[in-house]
């Protein structure tokens, strides 16, 4: 176990370096969400927004939910590309032919990108508290964001590794990548409340995981516990299966291509 | 050797099916311990799915192999921790620096902290890239980068060595020294295994090679014993506008000398074995023009090559062969 933990933490411990010297990616990567979605669509739609529909403050308040848990899909669905290139390019097959557990490289993507997304969370949490928008439910309500979130990006980053193993180029995975991203935020409740939408877009979203995810994280930050806590119940129930269906999947393609 | 002493390597009736298409065949050849092996033939051969079976990193679909008496599937962990290997070059992390890569293998093969440091010191010495060491790998050359994969296969002190093309694609001097540290391994008592597309590489570093075309092994041997088995000198004529009748019909005249051997047909010419050029050469000549419609383009006479004996064991030359997806 203890030479587990060893390979686990040195195989981060390299996510976490080529993250480093690519600043320019990491700086992107890191403030994209906050950029684009949160100040630029989050003050464009601030008047635009209908209060009353949207049953928050503000539009800027409402978005914010939506944001956190965009950014846990895109770095979910993006967490199996390095993986992806170890694979083209023969750095999967020299790990492999050490003497590591075939889990440790799993492991310490998973870590790796929990741990990004924590911090990203973090960081829109404080830019949305620049704007104005300060979680009803305070520090606890914040764990509580974090601790959904990551239940969400295990079961994404486990969908991204599973295609990351079974593609045969990386253009497939890329094409796959994109067709899945926006749809699952549109057909969500990330950018306008389910009550908004046409009748077969609602009944769509209702089938999105996604929308579970945010529908709890969202009273977090704009209501309160009382009005949370039923949401909270729901999205763990939803990303259990979530998780388990998607973990399920991903060891399959894994075992599939690594033995 | 004692007899109960199994081989280095042991493989038998090994397959490997991709769907449907057999990527390797029924193979089966052992490898002595303290002897540098090569497996040759052109991309999409088997040979690198054959070393990934090795490896312990792809699971065959039939057979067995054994590395040290411990098989590949079974006793995977064990064999790991056995072998090193040397990958293609391509599989470098450009972001990690030379030394953060073998710190990264350290971890991964366990080894203590202070052990780890100071073989990687002595390692980075070896392979000449102690200067380089604390810069990313990105800035590296072909050359620099093969180094930092031989120092990555040496790093857990491996029984049995494992080398992937080890000098694709590299320049002349640096293959002269890639080779020089394989032999140097050899003389400290490793076994090495190589895989190659590269006839001059299989000739002049290799005790034994197995040839390997479509999947399965044409022949295994020393290059030297190889060559000799051919038997005769080699001549290879090559014509203009060669049509398949006219090289028919030169056949037939040609096999009435005395001294030819053997005649194997090319797209445009002849590879003929004979047992001397003095008298064959100018017969050879003489035949060729008498045959109506026959435009001798080029001559050459040479004595048995590496290349012959691939040509006389898959039926077409290495060197023509053009590059496919990589097996």
């Amino acid at each position: 176990m203890n030479e587990q933990i060893r390979e686990v933490l040195a195989l981060t411990n390299r996510w976490v370096k080529r993250l480093s010297r690519e600043k320019f990616s990491m700086l992107f990567t890191l403030a994209q969400p906050m950029i684009f979605w949160l100040i630029f669509f989050g003050n464009l739609f601030q008047k635009a927004a209908d209060i009353q529909l949207l049953q928050a403050p503000n539009y800027m308040s409402f978005l914010a939910a939506g944001v956190v848990v965009m950014t846990v899909l895109n770095n979910g669905l993006a967490g199996g590309i390095d993986l992806l290139f170890d694979k083209e390019n023969g750095f999967l097959e020299r790990l492999m032919s050490t003497p590591i557990r075939r889990s440790s490289v799993i492991l310490s993507r998973f870590l790796f990108v929990m741990a990004i997304t924590g911090m990203q969370i973090l960081v829109i949490l404080a830019v949305a508290f620049l704007f104005g928008v300060s979680p009803e439910t305070g520090i606890l309500g914040i764990a509580v964001i974090l601790i959904i979130g990551m239940l969400f990006g295990v079961g994404l980053t486990a969908i991204s590794m599973a295609m990351a193993f079974t593609v045969k180029t990386h253009g497939d995975f890329f094409s796959v990548l994109g067709f899945l991203s926006l749809p699952m935020i549109f057909l969500s409740s990330a950018l306008v409340p389910l009550g908004a939408m046409p009748g077969w877009m609602q009944a769509l979203a209702f089938f999105n995981p996604m929308t579970w995810v945010i529908d709890a994280v969202r009273p977090l930050i704009i209501s309160g516990w009382s009005q949370a806590l039923p949401q909270v119940g729901m999205a763990l129930v939803v990303l259990v299966a979530f998780d388990a269906l998607c973990l399920y999947g991903g060891a399959k393609a894994f075992k599939r291509s690594v033995g | 050797m004692h007899m109960s002493t199994p081989a280095a390597i042991e493989v038998s009736n090994l397959g490997k099916v991709y769907d449907s298409v057999h990527a390797v065949k029924n193979l089966s050849l052992s490898v002595q311990h303290g002897e540098i092996f090569g497996l040759l033939g052109p991309n999409g051969a088997g040979k690198s799915t054959t070393l990934r079976i090795l490896i312990t990193t792809l699971r065959p679909t039939t057979g067995t192999a054994t590395i040290l008496g411990h098989d590949v599937v079974k006793e995977a962990d064990t064999v790991r921790r056995l072998i090193g290997y040397v990958a293609q070059e391509r599989a470098i992390d450009r972001f990690l620096t030379g030394r953060e890569h073998l710190l990264l293998f350290a971890e991964l093969y366990h080894l203590p902290k202070h052990e780890a440091l100071a073989r990687i010191d002595s390692l980075l010495k070896l392979v000449g890239l102690e200067n380089d060491a604390d810069r990313v790998a990105k800035g590296y050359s072909g050359g620099m980068k093969r180094k930092l994969d031989i120092a990555c296969g040496l790093l857990p002190h491996p029984k049995i060595l494992f080398l992937d093309e080890p000098t694709l694609g590299l320049d002349v001097q640096s293959r002269l020294n890639i080779w020089e540290h394989i032999r140097k391994l050899q003389q400290q008592g490793m076994t090495i295994v190589i895989t190659t597309n590269y006839l001059d590489e299989a000739d002049q570093l290799c005790d034994r090679i197995a040839i390997m075309d479509h999947g399965e092994i044409r022949v295994t041997g020393s290059p030297k014993d190889l060559k000799a088995s051919l038997g005769g000198d080699g001549i290879w004529l090559t014509l203009i506008d060669a049509t398949p009748e006219i090289l028919e019909q030169l056949t037939t005249a040609l096999q009435r000398l005395p001294f030819v051997r053997a005649i194997q047909t090319r797209e445009s010419g002849l590879d003929i074995r004979v047992d001397g050029p003095e008298k064959a050469l100018p017969a050879i000549m003489e035949t060729t023009n008498s045959v109506a419609g026959c435009r001798l383009d080029g001559i050459e006479y040479h004595r048995p090559r590496l290349d012959d004996v691939f040509v006389a064991h898959t039926g077409r030359s290495l060197t023509n062969e053009p590059p496919e997806p990589t097996d």
